[in-house]
């Protein structure tokens, strides 16, 4: 078993394997990424950083990609703004 | 900031297997290089590392040269603007400049993600995109997955899922049944890839590929939960959890028209101009693998060391690899010519289904213009955060815009978002003798 990685999505801890990207944090912890302009729920599309779907805030810097970054102990990430 | 400022003698940008072919091909030519990547990990999309089941052994012995003195390795850097001599870039650092003598575009390809009704729910993901979310470590264990779309990648998507936990209930391919079959005649002319589709048979084993079949719905309320499929009998409904779909792929050729670089069309898509030694039209810069037209891993790696040569400044070693290209190529045309796209694909968007989902923009609000210029500036397709990637490219397939005036026509810098304070960085710092 590898070593996981403990995050926190919307305050809640989420535990990841080490290496895995905050778009599998969120996922695990369920709910959507963003809410599209016309109060939609969306989640990853593309899975390699073309689309934008997956932006969320992570420790307080907005609009990062959560399928391109990868998962550290201790991140906070929001996808409520 | 001088850790910033980095100079090179050949940078590549993109760290799949073009990329990395091109970096070992310099090096090997004893100059100094600098291979940059917008992901964390290099490989590229074909070469993705695997949370659970680390790189493929292919991919090992190419990344070995990341390790190696000459060569630099710059993770999680996005490309943002180009100057003369250098680009502009920002990670997790900070802002870099990038200084090169000659310079390899290496930027791969993004999936060709084509509008349906349904196709923003969550669910529903890009066959490559299922692929590397799975390799991402993305929770499939037990999960029905449906994988749907066009091309090989549907079968490579399928194997990974499928060893990711996912039941993986059936592969649906737009191609008739004759193309297909035409395709499996002509497969023995190239053994390798006979070869590779063999061994794919073993892994999807059980799973069912159904040909001249499209999604052409996906529902649900806050989630996937069915999907429609015509296939040649008719109409039917699959209860699912993730449906994984996409029309083969696009060459990236931002930053080259960034850059200057003539682009030229095949089909509705542009791709990076080039001679037969992949120099593309602007002087020191040259190009290899997806970005040059779809061609698949082993263009991208025979190019890649053609690029690598000729941006070292050796021309001998280059010529030598021409035939080996052609081989290759040849295989990628065949590709084309079975997996071209069914019209009725063309027509599954509807008037309220979204085209740009950044902005949230249906159909509805593109009919009636002819400037694709003036349908973005009065509804906003392709004002969003993926500044016309995922629309620009599916309006110019869906021949409702023209690649080169679409939405995501017209590159200005920055190529992708950037916060102000990496911009800020970089010019303000007047001991660069930069000025804003």
């Amino acid at each position: 078993m590898s070593s996981r990685v403990c995050l926190s999505v919307n305050a809640t801890p989420v535990h990841v394997p080490e290496g895995a990207t905050v778009a599998v944090a969120i996922a695990l912890a369920g709910g959507a990424f963003r809410t599209s302009r016309g109060g939609e729920p969306r989640a990853p599309l593309c899975g390699m950083g073309v689309c934008f779907e997956c932006r969320v805030r992570i420790d307080g810097i907005a609009q990062l990609r959560a399928c391109m970054t990868p998962a550290r102990e201790g991140m906070q990430v929001r996808t409520d703004g | 900031m001088a850790e910033s400022v980095r100079h090179y003698d050949v940078l590549v940008v993109g760290a799949g297997p073009a990329g990395l072919a091109a970096a070992r091909a310099a090096a090997a030519h004893g100059v100094r290089v600098g291979i940059v990547d917008a992901q964390p990990r290099a490989g590229g999309q074909v070469w993705r590392h695997d949370v659970a089941h680390g790189a493929p052994p292919m991919a090992r012995r190419a990344l070995d040269i990341l390790g190696a003195g000459q060569v630099e390795w710059l993770a999680q850097t996005q490309v943002t603007m180009a100057q003369s001599g250098w680009l502009l870039a920002d990670s997790p650092a900070g802002a870099r400049e990038l200084h090169y003598g000659s310079l390899v575009l290496a930027t791969g390809a993004r999936e060709l993600l084509l509008p349906f009704p349904g196709w923003t729910l969550p669910g529903v993901t890009g066959a490559g995109g299922a692929q590397a979310l799975a390799k991402q470590g993305w929770p499939l264990a037990g999960r029905r997955v449906v994988v749907a779309g066009s091309g090989p990648l549907l079968l490579a998507s399928a194997a990974t899922l499928r060893r990711h936990g996912a039941r993986v209930l059936g592969i649906h391919e737009q191609a008739s049944r004759r193309a297909l079959a035409g395709f499996a005649l002509r497969l023995p002319r190239w053994p390798s890839k006979a070869l590779q589709a063999a061994a794919l048979q073993v892994q999807l084993a059980g799973i069912g590929y159904h040909a001249g079949s499209v999604v052409v719905g996906a529902y649900g309320d806050t989630q996937l939960r069915e999907i429609e499929i015509e296939g040649p009998r008719g109409r039917h409904h699959i209860a699912c959890d993730q449906l994984a779909v996409g029309y083969g792929l696009v060459p990236n050729t931002e930053l080259a028209e960034l850059l200057g670089c003539r682009l030229e069309r095949s089909g509705a898509h542009p791709q990076v101009a080039v001679d037969a030694l992949l120099r593309s039209s602007v002087a020191n810069v040259f190009a290899a693998g997806e970005a040059l037209g779809i061609g698949g891993r082993d263009s991208a790696l025979v190019e890649g060391a053609i690029a690598g040569c000729m941006a070292a400044g050796g021309t001998d070693a280059a010529q030598a690899l021409q035939s080996r290209r052609r081989q290759v190529r040849a295989f990628a045309t065949e590709l084309q010519r079975t997996f071209a796209l069914d019209p009725r694909v063309h027509a599954l968007a509807q008037d309220d289904t979204l085209i740009c989902r950044c902005e949230d923009v249906p159909l509805r609000a593109l009919r009636g213009f002819t400037d694709p210029r003036d349908a973005k500036l009065a509804s906003r397709c392709g004002m969003g955060a993926c500044q016309g990637r995922i629309c620009g490219t599916a309006l110019a397939e869906l021949g409702l815009g023209d690649a080169e005036r679409s939405t995501d026509g017209g590159r200005r810098p920055p190529l992708f978002p950037v916060r102000l304070a990496a911009l800020a960085d970089s010019f303000t710092d007047d001991s660069q003798g930069i000025h804003p």
